[in-house]
């Protein structure tokens, strides 16, 4: 069976859920081979391997975390050339997307960004994309070269696929090019404690209706009685009243949980395109009118500052 | 020595309009009223604002697109730009984002360039790749997705906000920037600049002064293929309740029966 490149976000070794999702994706075109690369690289191993990787290809360089994207592109090259793959895959994060552009270019094949979906076709993986604001789906393929695809978090189920997960050494040689943009500073991001935006189950999150930073512990509550993470309109955002990390939406993050919650929300159809495909959708607004109501599967019409509150006690409630 | 900025901005189907696809699986940009894309008024207005503190420099707005495109051009030179480029061409229909890079990096280079600045994505295709794309083309530094941009002494430096971490960045000289709608709210243009834009050159070119044939790019040319477009069903109508005091506890309801909880 043809072998698929999967590449490995990971933190320190800690591999990110979305690349769990992937291999799931990629045992139906083939069979995955991980590239994991940076601080903690081989660290990936037992997950990648309990997750259907049959091989795990590390390198640790401290050009990885010191430089922008083209290192990890000499290094995707390197991997491309030494397994000859059916497909490269990556998580659709903005560093996932411009890395998988400019291999595609390298190796002279095409790319197909924000998958959602992915089967295997008589000419080469397909892939469905969501697009105009999800109004539209389409399903598409690479005609030329390796395919190389970028797929969206919760496209799949994570499964449990035990496999060998053998770690190689990549060897890599950095292009000239490859150190032209150098990461001077780096501030992490600090844990909410919540989960991750794109990854979570459920979503809860609040837009202007919200009126105040200090209104969004109302969200937070609500969240937090759920397990969900929090989001925010660009209306939100620009108050100034939640980080911009939390934005749903076109220019914020696209998220597909089991269940989005909008609170305070008009559904503008920017902020749709990143939220019509979750599974169940739910919205508070006191305005019947507001076209957030187009989209939900039950909707209240009311005032979030009453509705809310009672919503997370009733929760709290009954999960004891 | 005058600081060349060159920005990409893309003209796209207005996104509040009812967009669709044409009967070749492409976009169509025929029913839909365009504009320039909102994401690169960004760009504009970081290139306007470094010009601004440069001693000298030049910014010309490029677009590659149909005839229409030049709406998109005339919005950015009303911005403040000071000359613009139009790259037309039949052939062009179609192309992806690979074809459209090379197509803007031929284009730049033909143009003289210090300075890229491109829009984080364009709000049709939203694929963010081509700056990456441009620079891996052009061999310059790719510094990306930037909340804050400036530049000094031939050296570029930015914050690009990640999932992970917040980054500083820095690169010399020539460079592919992008900005993100957080590095600030793009100007209006003024009267005086919609009338000065009206005079402001435009230069068209097509595919065979940038030296590159037809079969590189169009829908021929690509390297993806749309085999099939559906309409998203519509959601079927949900339940709507007006809160009369009982709201949180009837959407708990509905959420225990979906078992949420
Ligand atoms: C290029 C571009 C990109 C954009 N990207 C994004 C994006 O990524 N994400 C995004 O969200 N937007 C984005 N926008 C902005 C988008 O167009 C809308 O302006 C924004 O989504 C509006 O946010 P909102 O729904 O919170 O605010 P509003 O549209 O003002 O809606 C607020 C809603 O709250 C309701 N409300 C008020 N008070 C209460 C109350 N007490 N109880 C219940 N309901 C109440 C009101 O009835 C109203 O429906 C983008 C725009 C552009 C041009
Ligand atoms: N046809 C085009 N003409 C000019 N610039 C473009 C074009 N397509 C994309 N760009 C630039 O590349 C950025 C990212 O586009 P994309 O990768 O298509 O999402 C845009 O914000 C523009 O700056």
């Amino acid at each position: 069976m043809a072998e698929v490149l999967v590449y490995v976000d990971h933190v320190d070794g800690a591999v990110r859920k979305p690349t769990l999702e992937l291999l799931t994706l990629a045992r139906r075109v083939g069979e995955p081979v991980a590239v994991a690369l940076g601080n903690g690289a081989a660290d990936t191993a037992a997950t990648l391997a309990e997750h259907g990787a049959v091989k795990v290809l590390t390198h640790d360089a401290s050009e990885y975390a010191d430089y922008l994207v083209v290192p990890k592109v000499d290094a995707l090259q390197a991997a491309h050339e030494a397994v000859s793959p059916a497909a490269v895959l990556f998580p659709s994060s903005a560093e996932g997307k411009e890395i998988a552009a400019r291999l595609a270019l390298r190796i002279g094949s095409g790319i197909i960004t924000d998958a959602v979906d992915l089967e295997a076709g008589d000419e080469g993986p397909v892939a469905t994309q969501s697009v105009f604001a999800a109004s539209f789906t389409t399903k598409s393929r690479v005609s030329k070269g390796t395919p190389v695809i970028t797929v969206k978090p919760n496209s799949a189920a994570v499964e449990a696929a035990p496999a060998a997960g053998a770690v190689e050494a990549l060897s890599v040689s950095f292009s000239e090019k490859a150190t032209g943009t150098k990461v001077t500073g780096r501030t992490p991001r600090e844990s909410t404690g919540r989960p991750e935006l794109t990854e979570a189950a459920i979503v809860v999150s609040g837009g202007r209706g919200v009126n105040g930073a200090e209104n969004f512990s109302i969200i937070e509550a609500l969240a937090d009685s759920l397990g969900a993470a929090v989001g925010a309109s660009r209306a939100a955002v620009d108050a100034g009243w939640y980080p911009h990390t939390n934005q749903v939406g076109q220019t914020g993050k696209s998220v597909s949980p089991q269940l989005y919650i909008a609170n305070g929300i008009s559904g503008a159809i920017q902020h749709r395109a990143g939220m019509q495909t979750s599974k169940t959708i739910v919205a508070v607004n006191k305005d019947a009118e507001a076209p957030i109501f187009d989209l939900v599967d039950y909707g209240v019409v009311g005032d979030l500052f009453d509705v809310v509150p009672q919503l997370t006690d009733e929760v709290k409630t009954r999960k004891g | 020595m005058s600081l060349r900025i060159v920005v990409t901005v893309k003209y796209v189907p207005d996104a509040t309009g009812d967009r669709h696809f044409a009967d070749d699986l492409t976009v169509d940009r025929d029913d839909v009223d365009g504009l320039l894309s909102e994401l690169d008024e960004y760009a504009v207005e970081q290139a306007l604002q470094i010009a601004e503190d440069a001693d000298d420099a030049e910014v010309t707005v490029l677009t590659v697109g149909p005839e229409d495109a030049k709406d998109a051009l005339r919005k950015a030179l009303s911005m403040g730009a000071d000359k613009a480029v139009h790259v037309e061409d039949d052939d062009l229909h179609g192309t992806d984002a690979i074809g459209t890079s090379l197509v803007l990096a031929k284009a730049i280079e033909k143009a003289g360039y210090d300075l890229v600045i491109s829009g984080m994505a364009s709000t049709d295709g939203t694929m963010g790749v081509v700056p990456a794309l441009v620079a891996e083309r052009l061999g310059v530094p790719q510094v990306t997705l930037l909340s804050e941009v400036s530049v000094e002494d031939g050296t570029v430096k930015g914050r690009r906000d990640g999932d992970a971490a917040s980054e500083q960045l820095e690169a010399s000289l020539p460079a592919v920037v992008s900005v993100t709608d957080q590095s600030g709210e793009a100007r209006y243009p003024s009267f005086k600049g919609i009338m000065a834009a009206k005079k402001k050159p435009v230069e068209s070119w097509d595919l065979s002064d940038l030296d590159i044939e037809a079969e590189e790019i169009g829908l021929e040319g690509a390297w993806t293929k749309v085999e099939a477009v559906a309409e998203r069903p519509a959601r079927t109508a949900g339940t709507i309740v007006k809160d009369e005091g009982e709201g949180g506890k009837q959407l708990a309801e509905f959420l225990a029966s979906q078992k949420f909880i």
